[in-house]
């Protein structure tokens, strides 16, 4: 029998607000531990929670962006369970009435083509402290670090209509691409300010019954989100195939062994107690603010795909890996404005650019070389200035320089040599010195005629403007 | 017998001196100590405060508006550098690192705050026997209780150790010691005072408010501590007028009996009481009338599920990691919570606690806690109803004087229902007041209470100032 996997995945994601979400307390990642703490944060008798109305700015941003219904009226719920890194005991989370519900993001997927996965919801919630197990750090101890106690999340939970792996990655990608559109979060899974977990189960394929699910948790990146997804369906699939029953329990991804260990089972789970926040009031979202914010949105990445299509003439394909992020997006934009091809400009950014962040591991925002030098150097090919050879020394040039390419090119002396008077003279004489290979080509050894090119680039250190020389030699090659 | 505010004209006329005021104050605390009113008793910042206002008076310096008065805090309220004791072990030794939104006001207004009075603990009872540090005792008769939680700030108005006190009120534990002990009691409409520092017992509930021995005094108090708070995301940002300047009214009231509160239950000598001042106030040209609460039976045990529910989730912070007691008997995270928290709650709060933990509980959520929420919008539903027609109700506060330490303690149910007639108001969220009216055969006191709808200070305290004038 066939089987099929059924996943949901409930992402959580930390807003890039300045303060905490229920207190003045600053939000930066980092720091001594408890640096970043006041009575709030630190559960201390008498204290109140107060709503950063940011973060509510910034849930409603990624609602509007993958089409939910932001809730007229929302409110928030606690959530209790004790652990050390839990100040007060329970989470200022949203149960009933969330601020967003019922959207959707589109994938494109391998297996699938383009898929649309609904979203069940997303809510507010304030993020929990860090316990600290280590013992070349806590010796003997636990220490409890809540320097990230507070700080805003939010969780988007997804619909069941992920089936592989791969599609969790494409999804994932998807939300992480939205929420730094949005400027709302950094999307950096390492550093923990986005997370993922997945409820996994499998059916035969046709079923419309769901399977037993597990939860996996701990999956702190994105080829660990893939690969403990893809473990966990092949060892679901293993125990129903020998026969066996699925247990419904919360697992915890070891990326050191690549397996997954039991964390909690059904009986152990919590029962988190839900009820209404009481100090803080319900909150009626207005039409015009959701308006405003919705008037204030940026262009997102499906629209500016589709615009630079338009508007540049790109394949789609190119328009969506330069999209991929807003500030690649940017970089290529503010390249193409200065620059006579815009296609010229998208090649060098997708192929050379892109190495050389990919090489370095560094983001386009850290780049050195401006998108205004970039295109100078660009329009220097394209008004054959210097042929797409030497554009590429220069380009090494820069990188390493930093300098101007104009300059680099002057300096060096590397224009491109089109004058048909100069270049006549270096073909003759190199005819001249080669007999055998001018016969050769007059036999009608066609391929030769590379050879040719060759010496002439070699003469000219490459400058040679390469349509020129071409025509030149293949009338001298004629022969008389 | 001297008013707060007359009080004050008297010193910022040069007729007395803090510095000598404050010894007589801490003199009376000293010869009351067996009533058990105070936890902490700041004797040395007093005397200290009383001398710079001194200073400040004498320099010709515009003062606020408690200069020369001295304020007692119920302690479960936080002050910088001070204990906040709740009177429960688990607090012990937990210092407040911050002031509550009242205590910077107070101390804005040039009141000083002379110590921390006794309570039930985390204000969750109604005898003040609770308590971590002793019983209260009632200040006519030690072998009585003086009422709960805020038992403590009661004595000390009565007993004369400060001139005003603040205590927090959940069903009734302002009012229900003010009738006890024979002092004024308000219960402010919900939001209306600030709860940032008041440690929370059940948050939509909860709400401070001032004892004094006049209905000016609590007005005087009221219109300092009153106001919206960028801390508290419940306060209400309403205009608060200066209540004391409104007392005096030749208007004549309407006044609602609700017949709910006169049934079964009700002590004969308060009945009687309340009755003989409904006569007084139709003599002196007011209305009185009847109107009908029949939610009023639900009422209890309405209130105990919502307020048991808030209290098991605002004292899960309680659990030895941070600060207050943890326990020295642990081998695992599991048993420092289990010990740290069986050791420092007493069984009063331990009670709330399970209640609260069970109402709460999957399965059980909707037939309790949600019912009752259900419950509790239509009581208020009915106060809105029944104030349409009249400007306050007029109801007994407690169905009983004051009763004997020890009495009730092992009958929880009947200790519950001390509160019969006071847990309405935190429930619809209006403000109540308790006027001393009356005193029993035996010398006791009996307390009358009046609500009005939230915001609607002035008319309450009218007409408290109305029945104050015609006590006996």
């Amino acid at each position: 029998m066939k089987y099929e996997a059924v996943i949901g995945l409930e992402v959580h994601a930390q807003l890039l607000t300045e303060s905490k979400v229920f207190c003045g307390s600053s939000a930066e990642f980092g720091g001594d531990p408890n640096s970043k703490t006041d009575p709030v944060v630190l559960g201390m008798p008498g204290v109140l929670p107060v709503l950063n109305t940011r973060a509510v700015e910034y849930i409603i941003r990624m609602g509007l962006a993958t089409h939910c219904s932001i809730a007229p009226f929302s409110r928030f719920a606690r959530k209790h369970y004790f652990y050390p890194d839990l100040p007060k005991g329970y989470q200022i989370s949203q149960f009933e009435l969330p601020f967003c519900s019922n959207g959707h993001v589109d994938v494109n997927t391998e297996a699938r083509g383009q898929q649309r996965i609904g979203i069940t919801r997303i809510h507010l919630e304030e993020d929990a402290g860090k316990s600290i197990h280590d013992t070349a750090i806590a010796g003997h101890d636990s220490l409890v670090d809540l320097n990230r106690s507070g700080v805003a999340l939010i969780e988007i939970v997804s619909e069941p209509d992920i089936r592989s792996a791969e599609e969790a990655g494409q999804y994932l990608a998807k939300l992480k691409q939205l929420v730094t559109y949005l400027e709302i979060c950094d999307g950096n899974m390492e550093e923990g300010s986005l997370r993922c977990d997945a409820n996994i189960s499998i059916r035969p394929v046709g079923d419309a019954e769901f399977g037993v699910k597990t939860e996996v948790k701990n999956m702190n990146s994105f080829r660990n989100v893939e690969r403990a997804i893809a473990y966990e369906i092949e060892r679901q699939t293993n125990i129903v195939e020998s026969g066996g029953r699925i247990v419904q329990e919360t697992l915890l991804w070891d990326a050191n062994v690549n397996t997954v260990r039991s964390m909690r089972s059904k009986e152990e789970a919590h029962d988190y107690r839900y009820f209404p926040e009481p100090d803080i009031p319900p909150l009626n979202i207005s039409e015009e603010w959701v308006d405003s914010i919705r008037a204030a949105l940026p262009e997102l990445p499906e629209a500016k795909q589709a615009r630079f299509v338009q508007n540049y003439q790109l394949p789609e394909y190119n328009a969506e890996v330069l999209t991929a992020t807003r500030s690649l997006a940017d970089y290529f934009e503010k390249t193409a404005a200065d620059c006579q091809d815009k296609k010229l400009a998208s090649n060098w950014i997708m192929s050379d650019v892109l190495r050389v962040l990919n090489d370095t591991k560094t983001d386009i925002s850290e780049f050195s070389i401006s998108p205004e030098a970039l295109a100078e150097l660009l329009n220097l090919i394209s008004d054959k200035t210097i042929s797409a050879k030497i554009g590429k020394t220069v380009f090494e040039e820069m990188l390493e320089s930093g300098g101007s390419p104009r300059k680099i090119v002057e300096a060096k002396g590397l224009m491109q040599i089109s004058d048909a008077g100069a270049l006549e003279k270096i073909i003759d004489e190199i005819i001249e010195n080669s007999p055998s290979q001018v016969e050769q080509y007059r036999a009608g050894k066609e391929k030769i005629f590379t050879y040719f090119i060759g010496q002439v680039m070699k003469e000219t250190r490459g400058k040679a403007n390469p349509a020129t020389v071409n025509e030149i030699l293949r009338e001298k090659l004629k022969g008389a | 017998m001297k008013t707060c505010i007359e009080l004050r004209q008297d010193y910022q006329q040069g007729g007395f001196k803090l510095t000598e005021r404050v010894e007589e104050m801490l003199a009376k605390i000293e010869a009351g100590k067996h009533l058990n009113a105070f936890i902490q008793v700041y004797a040395d910042d007093a005397r200290q405060r009383a001398a710079e206002i001194d200073a400040r008076r004498d320099a010709g310096e515009k003062l606020g508006r408690l200069a020369g008065l001295f304020i007692a805090l119920k302690d479960n309220m936080c002050m910088a550098g001070k204990r906040v004791t709740c009177a429960s072990r688990i607090l012990d030794n937990f210092i407040s690192p911050y002031d509550a939104t009242v205590v910077r006001k107070i101390q804005d207004a040039d009141g000083i705050i002379i110590g921390k009075t006794n309570l039930d603990e985390f204000a969750m009872g109604s005898s003040t026997e609770n308590s971590a540090h002793g019983p209260a005792r009632h200040p006519m008769n030690p072998d009585y209780v003086a009422g709960g939680s805020s038992g403590g700030s009661a004595i000390a108005v009565a007993a004369g150790m400060t001139d005003i006190a603040l205590g927090s009120d959940t069903g009734g534990s302002i009012r229900q010691p003010a009738a006890l002990c024979g002092v004024v009691g308000l219960k402010p409409g919900y939001g209306r005072v600030s709860r940032y520092g008041l440690v929370a017992y059940a948050s939509s509930l909860d709400q401070i408010g001032p004892f004094g021995k006049t209905v000016s005094d609590a007005a005087l108090m009221l219109e300092v501590i009153s106001g919206g708070d960028s801390n508290d995301a419940t306060s209400a940002h309403v205009p608060v007028p200066a209540f004391s300047g409104y007392l005096d009214t030749t208007e004549k009231m309407k006044f609602g009996m609700p017949a709910e509160f006169f049934g079964d239950g009700l002590d004969d000598e308060i009945r009687a009481a309340i009755e003989a001042l409904a006569r007084r106030l139709e003599d002196a040209g007011h209305t009185v009338t009847k109107v009908k609460l029949p939610l009023t039976e639900f009422a209890i045990s309405t209130y105990y599920i919502i307020a048991t529910a808030e209290a098991s989730s605002n004292l899960g912070r309680y659990d030895g990691v941070r600060y207050g007691h943890r326990t020295e008997n642990a081998e695992n995270l599991e048993s420092m919570y289990v010990n740290t928290r069986s050791e420092g709650f007493g069984p009063a709060v331990k009670r709330r606690i399970m209640l609260g933990t069970y109402v709460l509980s999957s399965g059980y959520y909707d037939a309790y806690y949600r019912k009752a929420q259900q419950v509790r919008n239509l009581i208020k539903q009915e106060y809105d109803q029944a104030m349409e027609a009249v400007d306050v109700l007029l109801t007994p506060t407690t169905p009983g004087p004051a009763f004997r330490l020890g009495e009730r303690l092992s009958d929880p149910l009947k200790m519950y229902l001390s509160d019969i007639y006071t847990v309405t108001a935190n429930l619809a969220g209006i403000g109540a007041i308790s006027i001393p009216l009356a005193k029993t055969e035996n010398g006791f006191p009996i307390g009358v209470q009046l609500l009005a709808s939230s915001f609607k200070e002035i008319r309450l305290l009218q007409a408290a100032q109305a029945v104050e004038n015609l006590a006996e």
